[in-house]
């Protein structure tokens, strides 16, 4: 005889929009979105630095929106458009991160770049006090912040010509 | 030169700014478990037992994995710590238990249910109650196993690990020969890497004993040693993968997470597993920054010729003495700092307490060092009356003269540092004054700082170079030097393209390092890989450019010492025009008729240090480096007078980087170790209660600079080559830190009129200070 199978207490199989997909994940009700994104879904650019919401290096975009991923439970990201840095595809501020050499070590990057993508797209006319609140809540070690910063303004001064 | 001088962007830049870099946690293996730390909730204290069974029985456990009382010992130099503390805990955050289990989720659950009874101990909680044996950290000090005899010299019955000993000249002398002597003390916590990517590390233990381990390391080859040592294996047996590493900054140098991982692979039968720690366990269980304690006494003519150095510096090394050993030997070594001074009387002590260990950190101990030296230097220019610039500017060393080691000096393994000054002096505007009033409570006021560093190798250090060719002609360049983020794979490959004259896009860098494949490098360490790995890379380029001539000789029927590569081709230097491309020759050459000659070419090439020796345990004199990387630097910063709050408005460095490899990437590096500095400066220290708990093990609480609190960098380059490294650079990566903290307390002495011999320079500390309460 068949027996039942055992239910884990609130797993859930949910339905999420990542990058223009659709894509399943098994959650559990703790399960943050960063923990689907990179166990489930394959999609490890954005980073664990902390879990902590301190360093910014698992920022993705929810709705267009720059969110720290470990802060959100899986759960409250489901029926959200989400977008990861593997959903960035050849935008201005990834060249210019090239180009200026805005990254050493790069652990930071896709979290950086996910904000200032963000902050290109919802405050093309961020002025100083706008880009430095927006950047404070990511972290680099590697680098002096010169290089991001050049980035970002080459990156808003692109959008507003455009 | 067609590649060298070139900002070239990195390599890997693509895959790091699309998510498609991978990190070592980014993977996993088939059949992965997972492992969870259960740390030490005391600074101090016997553990009377530990129970395991509560955990055991939560699903999904598979093993519980505690400290065996006769486990050995490990360490860099001396071994002193157990990779699991078994009777007892020395620092806050040691790891005591592996939990293994099948999810994450579960192997955390279960850590949280082990249960240690510990009985508390009073703990060493800094140098002073180390000194002053409040209790003793460790009762078999003298029985501890140094690696290298006549290496380390413990003091047993003591706290103190290590001495290391300076004499140079005539003290007598020196002293009678100076009219004005001044004291100066400096104190500096402990602090952490905080690299953004967590230590972490997999393991695996294969059917016939052979263990794989995958990790984020500076040092896989000594993960390698050290895994095969302590597990008894050969180290065929053994072999290390480490992919990009997020941040290292002399974190990740030494073993610690690998030996914890294997054990806990050996407790499931070999499986593997995937131990990563939490941002509160990399500040707290893996090794940090030392911190440090120092007497400085200075004696000067009139004119301000300095005349004697009594300096004594005391390493805070925490639990175990891992680098700290070592790092109190490099700080000996280059106690008189940059500067020519004939009578020398140096100490230098490693301490234990219980604080979290420590290990490498960039600039290995001297930035802290040279804050103690650079804050004496200002009080003697102010005791003299004479300008801090000028007074240091007297006393910079030259060639023909002595280090404190005995090295004699030369341009090439020293550079300018006249000239440094000389610029930086220029670039700070240093003529417009040191204090200016620009408001009613606000001071605008300048410090400067002048450093260098060599290295502290082992005097065997060496690393290799494999070049392969494709058989369209590109090159394949497989080095054991790991990218830790200061685009060393880009710049060696700019070295190579130089050397053989070609498109550095036809260059493919092996970027991950793998012990089995990779010829060995010593470690990514010491701002040495440019120079150790990139001469083995020059040299392979050699190796590889004579096989080609040599095909190509028969090829184009000449000799081969008439032909030259360059452009992919093997050309006649005579006539450019006959040549013959990589492609036709590099993988074996066919003639019309099918028959073939030649075979891939190899190219092999490596590199040791020469002429280094241990330091004397009477008197230091040894060569510890192949040379210096020298510079001065300055901060700026306003402060406001009332609340002794401050903004740092600029930070400059002038540096002799003998020759720049890529000017973009090197400018990076330094703006990076200022950042770093004024971090330091300014605000972090790792913090404990006065029972040796941790206090700020998080970002939240432990600040880092942030975007937007950087100053206007000013940074620029003086050339002087150093004659045996690859186009006559000089290793930087660490650089950028090392004067920064001291200038940056030296600027805010200035503007708040007060002796400021502290870190980090909060405006509570200054306030406090200034009002003669403590700091």
């Amino acid at each position: 005889m068949l027996k039942k199978p055992k239910k884990l207490l609130g797993t859930e199989l949910l339905e999420f929009t990542v990058n223009g997909q659709k894509r399943m994940a098994v959650v559990r009700p703790a399960h943050t979105l960063l923990d689907v994104l990179r166990d489930q879904m394959g999609l490890t650019g954005a980073k664990p630095g902390c879990k902590n919401g301190d360093c910014g290096a698992c920022t993705v975009l929810v709705d267009g929106q720059p969110v720290k991923s470990c802060l959100m439970l899986a759960v409250e990201a489901c029926g959200h458009e989400i977008t990861t840095i593997e959903g960035l595809k050849g935008t201005p501020i990834q060249q210019l991160f090239v180009q200026e050499f805005a990254f050493q070590c790069g652990y930071c990057t896709s979290g950086f770049i996910m904000n200032c993508h963000a902050l290109t797209q919802i405050h093309p006319d961020a002025d100083e006090a706008l880009i430095r609140e927006w950047l404070q809540s990511n972290l680099c070690r590697c680098t002096g912040y010169e290089e991001i910063s050049k980035a970002i303004h080459a990156a808003l001064e692109q959008q507003r010509s455009r | 030169m067609l590649v060298v001088g070139r900002s070239i962007p990195k390599k890997e830049s693509w895959y790091k700014v699309t998510g498609a870099a991978k990190y070592n946690a980014d993977y996993n293996e088939t059949g992965q478990l997972y492992a969870w730390l259960v740390t030490s909730i005391y600074g101090h204290a016997l553990i009377k037992g530990i129970d395991k069974s509560l955990s055991l029985s939560m699903p999904g456990v598979l093993a519980v994995v505690t400290g065996d009382s006769a486990a050995r010992l490990t360490g860099p130099a001396l071994e002193d710590r157990p990779p699991l503390a078994a009777d007892r805990v020395r620092y806050f955050g040691e790891p005591v238990a592996i939990v293994v289990a099948n999810s994450p989720v579960q192997a955390k659950e279960a850590a949280g249910m082990v249960k240690v009874t510990y009985e508390p101990l009073p703990p060493v909680n800094s140098i002073t109650e180390a000194l002053e044996k409040k209790a003793l950290l460790h009762e078999g000090l003298a029985f501890y196993q140094p690696l290298k005899p006549n290496d380390i010299f413990v003091q047993s019955g003591s706290n103190i690990a290590n001495q290391i000993k300076i004499r140079k000249g005539d003290m007598a002398r020196g002293w009678s020969e100076s009219e004005t002597v001044i004291e100066s003390r400096a104190t500096l916590p402990p602090s952490v890497h905080a690299a953004m990517e967590p230590r972490n590390v997999r393991a695996e233990i294969k059917p016939d004993g052979a263990v794989f381990i995958h990790t984020s390391s500076q040092g896989p080859y000594d993960v390698k040693k050290e895994i095969s040592s302590y597990f008894g294996l050969n180290e065929s047996r053994v072999t290390v993968q480490v992919p990009l590493v997020g941040g290292g900054f002399g974190g990740k140098t030494t073993p610690q997470l690998e030996i914890l991982a294997v054990l806990a692979s050996q407790a499931v039968h070999g499986q593997p597993v995937k131990l990563e720690e939490s941002r509160e366990q990399d500040f707290t269980s893996s090794p940090g920054h030392l911190g440090l304690e120092a007497c400085v006494k200075l004696g000067a003519t009139r004119d301000g010729m300095i005349k004697a150095l009594e300096i004594s510096c005391w390493v805070d090394t925490g639990a175990y003495t891992d680098s700290g050993v070592k790092m109190a030997r490099a700080i000996a070594a280059d106690c008189a700092g940059p500067y020519n001074i004939e009578n020398i009387h140096g100490d230098s002590y490693c301490i234990y307490t219980n604080h979290t260990y420590v290990t490498a950190f960039r600039s290995f101990g001297r930035l802290s060092h040279t804050f103690a030296l650079e804050r004496a230097m200002d009080k003697l220019a102010y005791s003299l009356g004479m300008d801090p610039l000028e007074l240091r500017r007297r006393n910079l060393i030259k060639p023909g003269q002595y280090s404190a080691t005995g090295v004699r000096l030369n341009a090439s393994n020293t550079g300018n540092l006249t000239a440094c000054l000389d610029r930086l002096q220029e670039l700070i505007k240093w003529e417009e004054g040191l204090r200016i009033e620009t408001g009613p409570h606000k001071v605008r006021a300048k410090g400067i700082s002048c450093f260098w560093k060599t290295s502290s190798t082992p005097t065997n250090a060496s690393a290799g170079a494999l070049i392969t060719f494709n058989q369209d002609g590109t090159v394949n360049l497989n080095i054991g030097a790991v990218e830790i983020g200061m685009g060393i794979k880009t710049a060696l490959a700019q070295l190579l393209a130089e050397k053989l004259r070609m498109d550095i896009n036809k260059i493919n860098v092996v970027m991950d390092v793998n012990t089995s494949t990779s010829p060995w490098h010593w470690k990514t360490a010491a701002s040495m890989t440019g120079f150790m790995v990139g001469n083995a890379v020059l040299e392979a380029a050699e190796d590889a450019a004579k096989q080609l001539c040599r095909i190509a000789s028969i090829v184009l029927k000449c000799p081969p010492e008439v032909l030259e590569v360059g452009g992919e081709k093997v050309f006649l230097k005579a006539d450019p025009a006959i040549y013959v491309d990589f492609k036709t020759i590099a993988c074996g050459y066919e003639y019309p008729d099918g028959n073939a000659i030649g075979g891939e070419i190899l190219g092999r090439g490596n590199f040791i240090m020469h002429h280094l020796s241990p330091m004397n345990p009477e008197t230091g004199a040894g060569k510890t480096g192949p040379a210096w990387a020298v510079g001065a630097q300055a901060v700026e910063v306003e402060l406001d007078t009332l609340d002794y709050t401050y903004r740092i408005l600029k930070a400059a460095t002038v540096i002799d980087a003998g020759k720049i490899i890529n000017p973009q990437n090197a400018r990076g590096l330094i703006t990076g170790g200022m950042c770093m500095g004024l971090g330091y400066g300014c605000r972090e220290a790792s913090l404990y209660d006065s029972g040796g708990v941790r206090m700020n093990p998080q970002f939240r609480t432990y600040h880092l600079m942030r975007f937007g609190e950087q100053p206007e960098y000013l940074v620029d380059f003086v050339e002087t080559p150093q004659v045996d490294a690859p186009y006559g650079m000089r290793g930087i990566g660490e650089h950028g830190i090392i004067g920064i903290p001291a200038a940056l307390a030296n600027a805010l002495s200035t503007a708040a009129q007060v002796s400021l011999d502290f870190t980090p320079l909060t405006p509570e500390a200054i306030w406090s200070t200034k009002k003669g309460g403590p700091q």
